[in-house]
C-alpha cells in the first residue's frame, strides 16, 4: 500500500495554547483512517492542517511524496466534507455539486455527466434543481458527500459529518459513506468523537488527546490492547486499577494474584490493569476470585449494568443476570480478559466507577457538543465521555 | 523548520486592503473633524489659542434678561424642552410599542409601515405642517371656532415646540422599544403570572426590565436630535431659541468660533447624560 | 380594555397622520393661502414642474443620494468584512466606536466638525469657497457608511464560516471565493444597506446645509430656504408627491417580501407535486 499523505512532526499553537504536539502520522492509498477523541484533541486542527486552512507551525505535510506546507486549499488534491456541510444556499443541489467542476471549467456536457453520476452514487437522483435549504439533514449531507467526491480527489477529509444527524439517520449513513468509500476506492480521513462510530467505520482508528496521537491501529487492536488508561477508558467501558507485575503472565491486583496473558514486563513493575465490564463473570460469593457488593443497578434493555463495591474500588459489570442493591457476589475473570498497558501520564485518572451515573454521562454529552461548537481549539480538556 | 505561512499571509493581506480606505476615511471624516470642533472653540479668528469664546458661552448676558448668563439660559431651555418631549414619547410610545408586539404578525408588519411612512418624509415639511395647523388663523383654531371654542394662542410657545418635537420624533422611540419587545418571549410574561404577578406587577417586574434596552435607545434617538434641533423651534417656537439655532445664526454669520464654542459644551454634555443613562440602565439590569 | 387599546391606536394614528393629510388637502387649494381652503386646483402642481430650482434640487439630491449610496455600499461592505475578520480585539473595538459616532452624534455636530475641518482646509490651500459638491458627498458618505456596515456585519454573522472554505477546498483563490459564495449570502444585507444609506442621503437636511456649498443645493435645503419666508402651497405639491411615491415605494417593497414570496413558493411547491405525481 502507497503512503499517500504524512505528516512529519506537526506542531501547531493557538495564542500560546499548544493544540497538536509532534504529530506523526501517516496515511495510506485506500483506507478509511478516523482521527478519534475528545473536543479539544487537536483532531479537527490536524484535518485543517492536511485540508490547508491552517499551516502547522513546525513540520511538514508529504503529499505523495511532495512537501505541500504552502500549497493552499485550492490547489491540493484534497476535499472536505465540512461539519454542518456548508453547502452555498444560493445554489441548488446540481449547482452545488457542479461547483468545483465549473472552477475547473470543465466542459458542459461532463459537468452533466458527472453530477448526475455523483447524485445518482449518493441516492439523490432526481434532487438535481431542489434548493438545498429544503433538504433534510440527511440529504444535505449526501449533497456535501456528492460535491466532495466529484472532482475525484485523492483524499476526502470528513470533519464530523454526522454529528448534527439524529441517532438513526446516523447509523444508516455510516453504512452509507463506508459503501462510497469502498466504490470510489478514495481514502476517507474521518474525524469523530463518537468511538462506536470510529470502531464500526475504520481500517484505521487514531486516538488522539492533549494534542498527542495515543495510539494508533484497527478498532479490534484499540479496544482489545489499549495502550494505556486513557485510550482504554475512552473506547468502551473499563474498570482500570493499579497493579503490579510479578512475572511473566502473573499479575496482582485488588489484593489478589491473577493469571493473565500479557508478558514482557519488568518483575515487581506497576502497570495499569483493564477487565472490560462485559468480560467479568458474576459468581456466588464463596467461589469468587474477588468478593464486593453491589450498590447499584441499571437496566439498560440487553444486559444490566451493575456497580460492585470490592474494598472500596467500584467496578463496573455487565451481565443479563438480576442482582440486587445489596447483594453479596463473587467475581471470576478469566486470564484472557485482563489486558495489563505501561503506566502512563493518565494513570489513576480513569477507571473507576464511583462517581458514576447515568445523568451525569448526559450531562457531560451535552456539553460536550456545545464546546464542539466553540471550536476545537478554544475548548478546553474535558474528561473524555463515551 | 519555520514554514512560511500562506494561507494566513494571504489573509492578512485582504484583509488590509478591505480595511485600509474606511479606515482612513473614518479617522479622516469622523474623528479628525470632531479635534477640529475643539480646535476652533479655543482659538481666535486669527487661529491663536483664546478661552474667550469659552468665556463668553458662560458669561454673556443680554440687555432684557441680567438674571442669568444668556446661554447657560439657552442650553436650560433646550434641555428642559427636549426631556420633557423624551418624556412624553416614551409615556405615548411604550404602550403603543406594546400594542403592536402584541399584534398579530400581518398587523404588526402594517403598523411598524405605517409608523415608518412619516418618518420617510422630509422633517422640514412635517415640522412646516404643523405651523400651518398652530398658527392663531390656523387649522387648529379654525375647528375650535366651529366648536364654539377657542382661539387660542400655541404657537410660539413652548408648548408648540414640543409638540413639534413629539411628532417628529415619536417613530423613533416607538421602533426600538417594540424591536425589543417583539423579541420577548411570551412565556415570560406567563411564567410571571403563574408566579402570582398581577398585570401591573407583570408590566413593572418583567415587561419593563426587559424592554429597558429598548427604552435606552428610544430615548438616545429621541433627546439627542431634540436638544440639538433648530429648525422646529424656528417655525413653532417664535422668537424662542434654543442650543441648535444659537450654534445656526453664529454659522450663519461665519462666526466659527463661536458656533465650535457652543457645538463644543453641547457635545460634552450629551455624553456625560448618555453615560449616565447607561450606567442606570446597567446598574438596574445588574440589580 | 379592547375598546380603550383601539381609541388609543386610533388617537395616535391620527397625530402621525393629519399633519400630512393637511398638506396632501392643501397641496390642491385654489388659493395660495395655507389656512383656508378655496377650491380646488392643480395650479401648485404646475408651478412645481415649471419651478427650475426644484426641478434642479431635486436633480441634485438624487446625484448626490445615488453616489454616496454606492460608495458608502461599496467601501461599507468591504470595511464590514475586514473587521469581522479582525482578530485583534483592541482593534476591533476601536473601530466599533469609531464607526458608531455618527450614528449617536447629533446631526449638527457631525456637520459642524466636518465644516469647520473643510473651512480650514480651505483656508490651509487659500481657497476662497471652500464648500461644494465634494464637500457634501464626503459628508453624506461619512454618515451612511455606519449604517451600511450594520447591516452587513450581521450577514456577516450569520454565515457559516466555513462557506469561503469549502469555496476553496472546491477549487476557489480567496478572491473568488468571496465573489462567488460571500458576496451573494451578503447581498440581502447589502442592498438593505444600500437602500438606508440613499434614503438617509435624500432625506437629510441639517447635515447637507452645514456642508453644501451655494452652488449645490439639495431639496431639504432648498425647502429650508424656502420656509424662510411665507411659504406658497408649491411645498405642499411636492410634499404629497413624495409622500406618494414613499408609499408606494414601501408598498412594493412590503408586497415582494410577502405575497410575492409566498406565491413564489406555492408555484413552486404545486410544480413539484405535479412532477411527482407524473413521475
Amino acid at each position: 500500500m502507497n503512503k499517500i499523505i504524512e505528516l512529519k512532526n506537526i506542531t501547531k499553537s493557538f495564542d500560546g495554547e499548544v493544540v497538536l504536539d509532534n504529530i506523526n502520522l501517516d496515511i495510506y492509498d485506500n483506507e478509511f483512517l478516523t482521527l478519534l477523541g475528545p473536543s479539544g484533541c487537536g483532531k479537527t486542527t490536524t484535518l485543517r492542517i492536511i485540508g490547508g486552512f491552517e499551516s502547522a507551525d513546525e513540520g511538514d505535510v508529504i503529499f505523495l511524496g511532495e512537501r505541500i506546507n504552502d500549497v493552499p486549499p485550492y490547489k491540493r488534491n484534497v476535499n472536505t466534507v465540512f461539519q454542518r456541510y456548508a453547502l452555498f444556499p444560493h445554489l441548488n443541489v446540481f449547482e452545488n455539486v457542479a461547483f468545483p467542476l465549473r472552477e475547473k471549467r470543465f466542459p458542459k456536457a461532463e459537468i452533466n455527466e458527472r453530477v448526475t453520476e455523483m447524485l445518482k452514487l449518493v441516492a439523490l437522483g432526481g434532487f438535481e434543481n431542489r434548493s438545498v435549504n429544503s433538504l433534510s439533514g440527511g440529504q444535505q449531507q449526501r449533497v456535501a458527500i456528492a460535491r466532495a467526491l466529484v472532482s475525484k480527489p485523492k483524499v476526502l477529509l470528513l470533519d464530523e459529518p454526522l454529528a448534527a444527524l439524529d441517532l438513526k439517520l446516523r447509523k444508516d449513513m455510516q453504512q452509507e459513506l463506508k459503501k462510497i468509500q469502498k466504490a470510489t476506492g478514495i481514502t476517507f480521513v474521518f474525524v469523530t468523537h463518537d468511538q462506536e462510530e470510529a470502531l464500526s467505520m475504520s481500517d484505521t482508528v487514531v486516538v488522539m488527546s492533549e494534542g498527542r496521537i495515543q495510539q494508533i491501529g484497527t478498532p479490534v487492536d484499540i479496544y482489545n490492547e489499549p495502550e494505556n488508561a486513557f485510550v482504554a477508558d475512552f473506547i468502551g467501558e473499563s474498570n482500570i486499577l493499579d497493579g503490579v507485575m510479578l512475572r511473566d503472565k502473573k499479575v496482582s491486583f485488588a489484593g489478589h494474584v491473577f493469571d493473565c496473558v500479557d508478558s514482557g514486563f519488568a518483575p515487581k513493575e506497576p502497570v495499569d490493569v483493564v477487565v472490560r465490564p462485559e468480560d467479568v463473570d458474576i459468581v456466588p460469593e464463596e467461589k469468587g476470585m474477588l468478593k464486593g457488593v453491589v450498590t447499584s443497578v441499571t437496566f439498560l434493555g440487553v444486559h444490566y449494568e451493575i456497580i460492585v463495591d470490592i474494598d472500596g474500588f467500584k467496578w463496573m459489570i455487565q451481565t443479563t443476570d438480576f442482582w440486587d442493591v445489596d447483594e453479596h457476589i463473587g467475581l471470576y475473570i478469566e486470564p484472557d480478559a485482563i489486558h495489563i498497558m505501561k503506566k502512563s501520564q493518565y494513570s489513576g485518572m480513569f477507571g473507576d466507577y464511583s462517581s458514576f451515573s447515568m445523568e451525569l454521562d448526559e450531562i457531560g454529552e451535552l456539553e460536550e457538543e456545545n464546546l464542539e461548537e466553540l471550536g476545537e481549539a478554544a475548548a478546553p480538556e474535558s474528561e473524555a465521555v463515551t | 523548520m519555520k514554514s512560511k505561512n500562506t494561507v494566513s499571509a494571504q489573509h492578512g493581506f485582504l484583509q488590509r486592503m478591505l480595511l485600509t480606505p474606511y479606515s482612513i476615511w473614518a479617522i479622516l471624516f469622523i474623528v479628525v473633524p470632531l479635534f477640529f470642533i475643539a480646535f476652533y472653540a479655543f482659538t481666535d479668528s486669527q487661529m491663536h489659542f483664546t478661552l474667550d469664546n469659552m468665556r463668553k458661552v458662560f458669561t454673556y448676558r443680554t440687555s432684557q434678561d441680567r438674571s442669568m448668563p444668556y446661554y447657560v439660559m439657552v442650553f436650560g431651555r433646550s434641555f428642559k424642552l427636549a426631556v420633557i418631549s423624551t418624556l412624553i414619547c416614551l409615556l405615548l410610545g411604550y404602550p403603543f410599542a406594546y400594542r403592536i408586539a402584541h399584534a398579530s404578525p400581518r398587523v404588526q408588519g402594517v403598523l411598524i409601515t405605517v409608523i415608518m411612512i412619516p418618518m420617510w418624509m422630509n422633517f422640514l415639511i412635517r415640522t412646516y405642517a404643523w405651523m400651518v395647523i398652530l398658527q392663531d388663523k390656523g387649522i387648529l383654531n379654525g375647528g375650535l371656532g366651529l366648536l364654539g371654542l377657542g382661539p387660542i394662542h400655541v404657537i410660539g410657545t413652548e408648548t408648540a415646540v414640543i409638540i413639534g418635537m413629539v411628532y417628529d420624533y415619536l417613530p423613533y422611540m416607538i421602533l426600538p422599544i417594540y424591536s425589543v419587545m417583539a423579541k420577548m418571549d411570551n412565556r415570560l410574561l406567563e411564567a410571571a403570572r403563574d408566579l402570582g404577578c398581577n398585570g401591573f406587577g407583570v408590566l413593572r417586574r418583567v415587561i419593563w426590565p426587559l424592554s429597558l434596552p429598548g427604552v435606552i435607545s428610544g430615548v438616545n434617538m429621541v433627546l439627542i436630535p431634540s436638544v440639538s434641533t433648530f429648525y422646529i423651534s424656528q417655525k413653532l417656537g417664535g422668537k424662542m431659541k434654543l442650543i441648535g439655532d444659537e450654534i445656526e445664526e453664529k454659522y450663519a454669520n461665519f462666526d466659527f468660533n463661536g458656533a465650535a464654542a457652543i457645538a463644543f459644551i453641547m457635545m460634552v454634555l450629551l455624553l456625560v447624560v448618555m453615560a449616565l443613562l447607561q450606567h442606570r440602565a446597567t446598574k438596574r439590569s445588574v440589580a | 380594555m379592547k375598546t380603550l387599546s383601539r381609541i388609543y391606536t386610533g388617537l395616535i394614528l391620527l397625530f402621525l397622520f393629519a399633519p400630512i393629510l393637511i398638506l396632501i388637502i392643501f397641496s390642491f387649494n385654489g388659493s395660495s393661502s395655507t389656512a383656508v381652503l378655496n377650491g380646488f386646483s392643480f395650479q401648485w402642481y404646475e408651478e412645481l414642474f415649471h419651478n427650475s430650482n426644484i426641478l434642479e434640487a431635486l436633480r441634485n439630491t438624487l446625484l448626490l443620494a445615488v453616489s454616496s449610496a454606492l460608495i458608502a455600499t461599496v467601501m461599507g461592505t468591504a470595511a464590514a468584512v475586514g473587521i469581522f475578520r479582525l482578530r485583534s480585539k483592541y482593534l476591533r473595538a476601536a473601530l466599533d466606536t469609531v464607526t458608531n459616532i455618527p450614528m449617536i452624534n447629533p446631526d449638527i455636530i457631525t456637520g459642524i466638525s466636518l465644516m469647520l475641518m473643510f473651512v480650514f482646509a480651505g483656508r490651509l490651500f487659500g481657497l476662497t469657497n471652500s464648500l461644494n459638491f465634494g464637500t457634501i458627498l464626503i459628508a453624506h458618505v461619512t454618515f451612511c457608511l455606519p449604517y451600511v456596515i450594520l447591516q452587513v456585519l450581521p450577514k456577516l454573522q450569520q454565515m457559516d464560516k466555513a462557506l469561503p472554505e469549502a469555496a476553496m477546498d472546491l477549487g476557489c483563490t480567496h478572491l473568488r471565493a468571496f465573489f462567488k459564495v460571500e458576496l451573494p449570502e451578503l447581498f440581502p444585507g447589502i442592498l438593505t444597506g444600500m437602500i438606508m444609506a440613499f434614503t438617509l442621503s435624500l432625506d437629510d437636511f441639517v447635515i447637507s446645509y452645514f456642508t453644501s456649498g451655494p452652488g449645490f443645493q439639495t431639496l431639504p435645503v432648498l425647502i429650508y430656504s424656502m420656509t424662510k419666508k411665507t411659504v406658497k402651497p408649491t411645498i405642499y405639491a411636492l410634499a404629497t408627491i413624495i409622500f406618494f411615491v414613499i408609499l408606494a415605494l414601501l408598498t412594493a417593497t412590503n408586497l415582494i417580501d410577502s405575497d410575492t414570496n409566498k406565491a413564489m413558493k406555492q408555484a413552486r411547491k404545486k410544480k413539484e407535486t405535479r412532477k411527482q405525481a407524473a413521475a
